[in-house]
């Protein structure tokens, strides 16, 4: 009896199983092997030992330079998103009219594909002719180059992003409306006013979602690329300062036939992601409230 | 005496009243503005979008710029034919996004009924790893997947972005799963008794309980394949080959970049998902609460 049990979960599971080693297990020791080669995509792998790992930490400025753009989008974006989203949700959960029409507004640029995003963001952000400007101008502040500015793409990029806050909006959503309205009356009878209730309750019981948004943001937001890619034009630039992890990382494996050299990369990466998120569970693992389910 | 008493108390009471009233009410006004005007924002991109696909190039460029275009271009969306091969791109984004949609739907949900309902020994210890191949990046697996489908052969094909989805989503896996677990065991073991085997069970109780669940993982997955930009761009040499968000970058130039059709083509790339969110609205919104809601 168990046996059969056992061969048929085994038969159900199969597809992802074999999925599993193909593309994920097998890939991973492989390319884990790689970054000690100095393969190129063609031709021979010659073992170099920690040759890769030396030079990305000591002769690779460009390392340096993408794994900085990198964290500067992650530290400033993903907070960012996570409150405008928090917020737009707080926003429509307070019994609105019209609660559908503006969930709708702000949930449909979360499904603008980022290549169509990322066009449409360029001609906004175009320096000469682009609505930011125009509107900038009309009350008399300073104009920008945007996407085109060394200080400003980054700051623009991580605007764009804002633009889709919605998708996590609806998450948090999800949450506001699973809190227990009791849980407001106790504190309301407790003399609690509306910041009180807040911060005592709404967050404490939504802390489940927004610690989920926040390991999802941080992982995705390590591997941006195609709005980077869209808007420098496939360079990385203005000087590189578009430039992130993934999109160096690409360029290298595919264009410059650094193949052992960006496994390398990759694994460094993988690395970094881990400890961001073991350190996340750590510093905010005890404080996220779980609703014991089955 | 108490008399006046009560009256001063009734009078300090609906002051009380009234001040809370007219909190109340500024906040509903607060509440109402910020959403109009957060709506203004999130929305005018939009109309950006669609003001610009409408007009000719000069105005396209004009400064200070104009919201509603004086000029209506309709033929700009033509143009968006004519002047690359948008027809074909179109073409294969759809095949692409079906396929790849029909793979993920029919093994996610195989797995996930594999991991929901058939208690067997290492169950646990495999969920836990697909769990965390949630959290892997990519990239650690890109460069030798790239190479397994090279020696393939099936680089310059569709192939290497349909493929791995028959082999099943470890996110849409997991959300399968949660919602399998909701479904009552009872209805699962009257079906065992009447001599239904697990697989029987599974394609005639399972699945047509699950219709819900079934096409939010549709959902998803169609507008995740179609917005896919790095799987074409490894994968896809050709411009016969190319998926929309590949294409749409042809109209973009080293020095002139055609404002107008490249806005029209936009538009075209994002209307079937507005559609597409329109009719299956709640799928959306309840699929990827539910997903995010619970850990």
């Amino acid at each position: 009896m168990n046996k059969s049990r056992t061969f048929l979960f085994y038969m159900f599971i199969m597809p992802w199983l074999v999925g599993f080693f193909i593309f994920t297990a097998g890939p991973m020791i492989y390319s884990l092997y790689m970054s000690f080669t100095d393969y190129s995509g063609l031709g021979a792998a010659n073992w170099v030992g920690i040759e890769n790992y030396k030079k990305i930490f000591t002769e690779d400025p460009l390392f340096w330079q993408s794994l900085w753009n990198t964290l500067f989008y992650t530290i400033i974006g993903v907070p960012l998103g996570l409150i405008v989203g928090y917020m737009l949700a707080v926003l429509l959960n307070s019994k609105v009219k019209f609660m559908g029409v503006f969930r709708t507004i702000f949930y449909l640029p979360s499904l603008v594909p980022t290549v169509a995003s990322s066009l449409l963001w360029i001609l906004i952000f175009q320096p000469d002719f682009g609505i930011a400007n125009a509107i900038l101008s009309f009350f008399h502040l300073p104009n920008s180059n945007w996407l085109l500015s060394e200080g400003m793409v980054k700051p623009s990029l991580i605007i764009m992003s804002l633009w889709g806050a919605g998708g996590g909006m609806v998450i948090y959503l999800a949450g506001l409306q699973s809190v227990p309205v009791a849980l407001y009356e106790a504190a309301e009878l407790d003399g609690a006013g509306k910041f009180r209730k807040f911060w005592n309750v709404t967050i404490p019981m939504t802390s489940n979602v927004i610690f989920f948004n926040l390991i999802m943001g941080l992982i995705g937001s390590f591997q941006v690329f195609t709005q980077a890619y869209v808007v420098s034009s496939g360079n990385g630039g203005p000087n590189y300062k578009s430039l992130f992890y993934v999109f160096y990382l690409y360029q290298d494996a595919f264009k410059f036939f650094k193949m052992g050299y960006a496994s390398a990369l990759a694994w460094i990466l993988f690395i970094i992601i881990l400890i961001f998120t073991v350190i996340q569970f750590k510093v905010f693992g005890k404080k996220v409230y779980y609703e014991f389910d089955e | 005496m108490e008399l006046a008493g009560a009256k001063v108390n009734a009078k300090v009471n609906s002051k009380k009243e009234r001040s809370i009233k007219k909190g109340r009410i500024i906040e509903r006004i607060v509440t109402y503005a910020l959403l109009i005007g957060l709506s203004i924002v999130f929305i005018f991109p939009f109309l950006w979008l669609v003001g610009t696909s409408l007009k000719p190039e000069s105005e396209a460029l004009s400064f200070p710029p104009t919201i509603i275009p004086e000029t209506w271009k309709f033929s700009n969306y033509k143009d968006v034919f004519t002047m690359v091969n948008f027809g074909q791109y179109y073409w294969n984004s759809i095949i692409v996004t079906l396929l790849t949609v029909l793979g993920t739907v029919l093994s996610s949900t195989l797995v996930a009924y594999g991991f929901a309902r058939i208690k067997a020994k290492g169950r646990d210890m495999w969920f836990i790893l697909l769990l965390a191949t949630m959290m892997l990046p990519p990239q650690v697996t890109m460069i030798p997947v790239y190479m397994i489908f090279s020696k393939l052969g099936w680089v310059n094909s569709f192939l290497p972005l349909i493929v791995p989805a028959f082999f099943g989503n470890a996110y849409f896996i997991f959300l399968l799963r949660q919602f399998f677990k909701t479904i009552p065991k009872e209805l699962e073991e009257s079906a065992f008794l009447d001599g239904c085997g697990t697989f029987g069970i599974f394609w005639r109780i399972i699945l047509p309980l699950s219709v819900p669940a079934v096409i939010t993982v549709a959902l998803l997955s169609f507008m995740w394949t179609w917005n896919d930009f790095l799987g074409p761009l490894i994968y896809l040499n050709d411009d016969s080959m190319y998926t929309l968000a590949l294409g749409i970058l042809q109209f973009k130039g080293a020095l002139i970049i055609s404002w107008g059709p490249m806005m029209a083509a936009s538009v075209l790339i994002i209307l079937p998902l507005i559609i597409i969110f329109f009719v299956g609205q709640k799928y959306f919104i309840e699929g990827i609460a539910t997903t995010g809601g619970k850990g």
